[in-house]
């Protein structure tokens, strides 16, 4: 019998998770292989690949926004069934609700759990303070700058306190030193109260400055994780000054290594031997 | 542009044709064969705008428009409420059941591409020559705005706003409250100025067609009795009361979209 107490449980544990789509005509889609996914409690983990390759699928299903085709997801040791109610998701695009100003967008996160409007509006203050748009809780969305929507949506996720963080390419559609500095918020936020991080990204840079482990995923179809590297990196860690670590260097031309082919996969180019130049 | 010029240039377009109007009602172009004067505009059809004008202060002055004014007025609103109420209703209720949406479907289309006019003499059988057989009529065309605008609106709402509320832990009731609805309804509003004016619409045609009372009965009667004068005074009254209300639905509907993304400019 498994230990009931949920500390010493992988906060997301994905078992043999498989996924396949039905294509309209017939046939079926391998997206993703059997794959096994732990994420500690705790623990930063990156997930890296190409584009297409199927990392914001499994992401969907540790937040059981779909179902796998075969295997199981555990959270905490428990089987996932609906919603993952203990993971707060990020997501690439706008997902920020138009009609409501900024403070609004984080308070009902709080709202919708029985928390009364005045405390929720409190919390959303003080949180929107943490990712420095303490003067913009008035702010309509549109009114916002790419950057700024990106704080909202991450204070939105952090104030209802989940113990998992799910993010989609949340710093993809932003400009490098935007990203930069959403990193940056990101690390110091995360370093307060260790929370588990599932983060999907195609930038490699990213993936190890942020993580303590990055999963290289294959191409589609039938992707697979192809790499699993530790990330021995210090922390707390400056996201501009780990850059220029040598042990940066050397991580980032070992995973660059693995990735590199599946890479050029995407894009229906031979192997790296073959290379032509440009 | 700036607000003054821009008010004075409408206003100059009104002044062109009103002068363009007066000029051809009163100043003959010559003799016709039969030896009388010939006008490009003959007052028997177009009246000239000094008369239509008179006759609108006079109405006003003596109080014969208030009691049409206001039956109008009261078949208007009516139609809106209840044709509104109705479409925010069924729009969400098929938006949310795609069976229902897919039965029904045929029929809606059918009964939106009929020619609400048709419907009004049955109408005046079924409801009688009150307001109700006018409410009813502009009822059917407010609906059909409102109906596809939430149909639309409740179908659209971006799935990652969805996918992001289910997230942060809303109820199928609490998605209703705060995706759904201000979605759908923002969408109404957006068709506010449509909807209003086809409740007009359906209240003036109605009394046109068969009624005691109302602008349309005005402008019928006046035609009645080849008063051109009158049925121009009837017009311009109705084309000031469309504007007041428009003017209106203006003032109502900006603290409620002020969520929505604007042009911005620049200032100097």
């Amino acid at each position: 019998m498994p230990p009931i107490d949920g500390a010493a449980m992988p906060a997301v544990q994905l078992n043999a998770v498989s996924v396949a789509y039905g294509l309209t005509g017939g046939g079926r889609y391998e997206a993703v292989q059997p794959v096994d996914v732990r994420v500690a409690d705790g623990e930063f983990v990156a997930v890296l690949g190409p584009t297409g390759c199927g990392k914001s699928t499994l992401l969907n299903i540790a937040a059981g926004l779909m179902p796998p085709s075969s295997g199981e997801s555990l959270i905490f040791g428990q089987r996932l069934q609906g919603l993952n109610t203990q993971a707060g998701y990020l997501f690439q695009q706008d997902a920020l609700m138009p009609w409501k100003t900024a403070r609004d967008n984080v308070a009902i996160g709080l709202e919708v759990r029985g928390t009364p409007r005045r405390q929720s509006l409190e919390a959303a203050d003080v949180m929107l303070a943490k990712v420095g748009l303490a003067s913009f809780g008035d702010r309509y969305p549109h009114q916002l700058s790419g950057g700024q929507k990106k704080r909202v949506a991450l204070a939105q996720v952090l104030v209802r306190e989940p113990k998992i963080l799910l993010m989609d390419e949340p710093f993809g559609p932003l400009d490098a030193q935007t990203r930069l500095i959403m990193s940056e918020l990101l690390l110091d936020l995360w370093q307060a109260d260790r929370k588990a991080v599932m983060f999907v990204t195609h930038d490699l840079d990213e993936a190890i400055a942020l993580s303590d482990r990055v999963l290289v995923m294959s191409a589609g179809p039938r992707a697979s994780i192809i790499g699993d590297f530790p990330i021995p990196l210090a922390r707390p860690r400056d996201i501009a000054e780990v850059r220029s670590e040598p042990e940066f260097h050397r991580l980032h031309a070992a995973i660059w290594n693995t990735l590199r082919d599946e890479v050029r996969k995407t894009y229906g180019l031979g192997n790296a031997t073959k290379e032509v130049r440009a | 542009m700036s607000r003054a010029k821009l008010l004075f240039l409408q206003v100059m377009v009104a002044v062109v044709v009103l002068v363009f109007w007066h000029v051809f009602s009163t100043v003959p172009l010559g003799t016709g064969s039969d030896g009388k004067p010939y006008y490009l505009l003959p007052q028997f059809f177009f009246s000239t705008p000094l008369k239509v004008i008179e006759r609108v202060f006079l109405m006003f002055w003596e109080g014969t428009v208030y009691k049409h004014l206001m039956i109008t007025l009261t078949e208007a609103v009516l139609a809106f409420v209840i044709g509104a109420t109705a479409g925010v209703l069924i729009g969400f209720w098929f938006a949310r059941k795609p069976l229902v949406a897919a039965v029904f479907d045929p029929y809606v289309k059918m009964m939106n591409a009929l020619p609400r006019v048709v419907l009004a003499p049955i109408f005046a059988l079924w409801f009688g020559l009150g307001i109700w057989s006018k409410v009813w009529l502009g009822v059917t065309l407010v609906f059909f705005i409102v109906f596809f605008n939430v149909y639309q609106g409740v179908r659209e709402v971006s799935p990652v706003v969805l996918s992001n509320a289910r997230m942060l832990g809303m109820s199928e009731r609490q998605l209703l409250r705060h995706v759904y609805w201000p979605a759908a309804l923002s969408w109404v509003f957006s068709s506010l100025h449509t909807s209003v004016g086809f409740a007009v619409v359906g209240a003036v045609v109605g009394e046109y067609l068969g009624s005691a009372a109302g602008l349309g009965y005005l402008i019928h009667q006046a035609e009645g009795v080849f008063d051109v004068t009158g049925v121009f005074a009837g017009m311009v009254i109705l084309m000031i009361f469309v504007m007041v209300i428009d003017f209106c639905v203006t003032l109502i509907e900006k603290p409620l979209l002020v969520w929505r993304p604007t042009e911005t400019r620049t200032v100097q």
